[in-house]
């Protein structure tokens, strides 16, 4: 039986970026990007497109990424269509420039009601700017669909799912019925690279874009329920003591009568 | 709406560790709020833990006993919370960000029609508005944000656990326990356990471990790990990792620390060859002491240490090692 899948990525300040080149513009309560640097697609996200292609492959059916945002950098939102994906929704509007996770589960539910016909709802666990973890969980709610989060894996038997959940002393096995909304977790292993092909493919396709007009909302139907007071980088009070010797191994041997000394060990 | 709500964990008839912290930073806020604060138990049996949550800094319980809340099932126990919240309106409540509190919380807020602040590391009440101010990472713990509610209430905040104290048990303490009636329909229940599998982890465990001895990608395989447990044995301790290097799939991800893996808070953090992405510092903030060893002397890691040594692993850490046998054997 074919599986129709729809995954929910996000376009986030890459995570490796150096903490020394890390800025926020205190008074715009904004990251300022670092130069350089360009964003990536959420690496959990990455898990799910992942997710999604195997059960493509194994099922048949269709993968549509779907996203939201305002500064899409489209080498970078294309890359589930390079890994594989049939299909790029890319939802963007002047409006989603200060919306929090309740408008975003807002907008996307809209979305996902009018791409339609759909099995699964896949998402990364959580992106890795603000690690909310509640987008996915609004969105079940949403579209009264049940949820599981953090799936390491997932079958499809019958009419169900049957998705192992990564707890941090194994895992849980469980099953519901579709459509559903789970949440991918790094456990379901390295996303797979995009080929030479899939590149080619993915440039010549074009996304389908849609503002918020076209998702039949208004903006007080994504109006923020939560503000930013303020949005800083906390100053580190510590000071490491770094201990020398005459070689690495010296300074082993110093660095356990240091932390004898200060009763540490 | 009034009062402050805690949601409760039970596990062996007694309240979670990670409710206990949040009563005492509920009863932190009632200084302020001056409402009461309320735990909701939710269980087949859950009228053991009452006085457990009374005695550490609960001024009400709102019981609902079920047998399809026996065991933690998101469906029933977000359609016992929702009616919880619905006929008692309380207008703070707070969730402990645990397995459960991750995966109801934003449901119960979306439920409810209302915001969460994730993630708190600290909680306050606004003195003039009496509104919720959560604290917290984010970008991985590169900046800090401060956030707060429109007038919509409740206002939730999901916590990060240890972030808060517990209160002592306090036996003495007295507070009323209410029993929510709630009908559950077993057909509501969508999602089945079907299966448990337990992977333990041997020796100490790494969330309670007093010394934690973690490896990263620089370790550059698998067989350094042998030498971290050997070190960790002698200091009584735990071996922990990277993300990287359980993604690699040199250790299990049991020894996962950071962000997504175990969040830990030992007297002495020993790291080697770890570069302290972010990420994974978010989920050892709670060590007293980090000491590190690393090549690159540049390297995030010692922005967080106390004591560190630049160097090649290779020849600091047996010689540590060894060091640290004769002095804890002698």
């Amino acid at each position: 039986m074919p599986i129709n899948i729809i995954v929910c990525v996000k376009q986030v300040v890459d995570p490796e970026t150096p903490a020394s080149a890390f800025k926020v513009d205190r008074e715009a309560k904004r990251v300022v990007p670092a130069s350089g640097v360009p964003p990536v697609v959420n690496g959990f996200d990455e898990n799910a497109v992942e997710l999604a292609l195997r059960l493509r492959d194994a099922h048949g059916g269709k993968v549509t990424a779907l996203s939201l945002g305002t500064d899409f950098v489209m080498d970078v939102m294309k890359k589930p269509l390079s890994m594989g994906a049939d299909d790029l929704v890319l939802l963007r509007d002047s409006s989603f420039s200060n919306i929090d996770s309740f408008g975003t589960a807002v907008a996307l539910a809209a979305a996902i009601r009018k791409i339609g016909n759909y099995d699964l709802i896949l998402c990364g666990r959580q992106a890795s700017d603000w690690d909310n973890a509640q987008v996915p969980l609004g969105l079940a709610e949403l579209l009264g669909l049940p949820s599981i989060t953090t799936a390491k894996s997932i079958q499809v038997r019958d009419k169900t799912l049957i998705v192992e959940r990564a707890l941090p002393d194994g895992y849980d096995v469980f099953e519901t019925p579709f459509p559903a909304v789970v949440t991918v977790s790094n456990e379901a292993g390295q996303p797979r690279y995009p080929t030479l092909r899939g590149i080619m493919m993915a440039s010549r396709k074009t996304p389908i874009t849609w503002g918020l007009s076209d998702l039949g909302l208004d903006a007080s139907a994504i109006a923020s329920k939560l503000s930013l007071l303020d949005l800083f980088i906390p100053v580190t009070q510590k000071q490491c003591e770094f201990i020398e010797g005459e070689n690495d191994a010296d300074a082993g041997r110093k660095l356990a009568l240091k932390l004898r000394e200060a009763k540490l060990i | 709406m009034s009062g402050l709500m805690v949601i409760g964990e039970i596990s062996d008839g007694k309240i979670s560790s990670s409710t206990c912290e949040l009563l005492n930073a509920g009863q932190m806020l009632d200084d302020t709020l001056k409402e009461g604060v309320v735990a909701a138990l939710l269980g087949s049996d859950p009228g053991k833990a009452t006085q457990d949550a009374i005695a550490h800094g609960a001024d009400k319980v709102y019981l609902v006993e079920d047998p399809l809340l026996k065991d933690y099932q998101i469906d029933a126990y977000l359609a016992a919370l929702e009616k919880v919240c619905k006929d008692t309106s309380p207008s703070i409540i707070l969730i402990a960000r645990t397995l459960i509190g991750r995966d109801i919380g934003p449901r119960l807020a979306f439920r409810l029609g209302v915001a969460v602040a994730q993630d708190c590391i600290e909680v306050k009440i606004d003195p003039n508005t009496k509104g919720l101010v959560g604290n917290r990472p984010v970008y991985g713990g590169n900046a800090m944000a401060a956030v707060t509610f429109t007038q919509l209430k409740p206002h939730i905040a999901i916590v990060r656990p240890k972030s808060y104290a517990a209160l002592e048990t306090d036996g003495s303490r007295k507070g009323e326990v209410v029993t929510i009636q709630v009908k559950l329909d077993p057909a509501l229940v969508k999602v089945k356990l079907i299966k448990s599998v337990k992977e333990p982890s041997e020796g100490v465990r790494l969330e309670d471990a007093q010394v934690v001895v973690s490896g990263g990608r620089g370790l550059g395989g698998p067989e350094p790990f042998k030498d971290l447990e050997v070190l960790a044995k002698l200091l009584k301790g735990a071996v922990g990792a990277s993300r990287a290097v359980c993604d690699a799939g040199w250790v299990d991800y049991s020894h996962q620390v950071g962000l997504t893996g175990k969040t830990i808070a030992p007297d002495l953090y020993i790291t080697v060859a770890i570069s302290g992405a972010s990420q994974h510092m978010a989920g050892c903030s709670g060590a007293k002491v980090v000491v590190a060893i690393n090549k690159d002397s540049s390297a995030n890691i010692f922005k967080e240490a106390r004591y560190g040594v630049v160097g090649d692993w290779n020849k600091v850490l047996p010689a540590f090692t060894e060091a640290v046998r004769e002095l804890t054997q002698s």
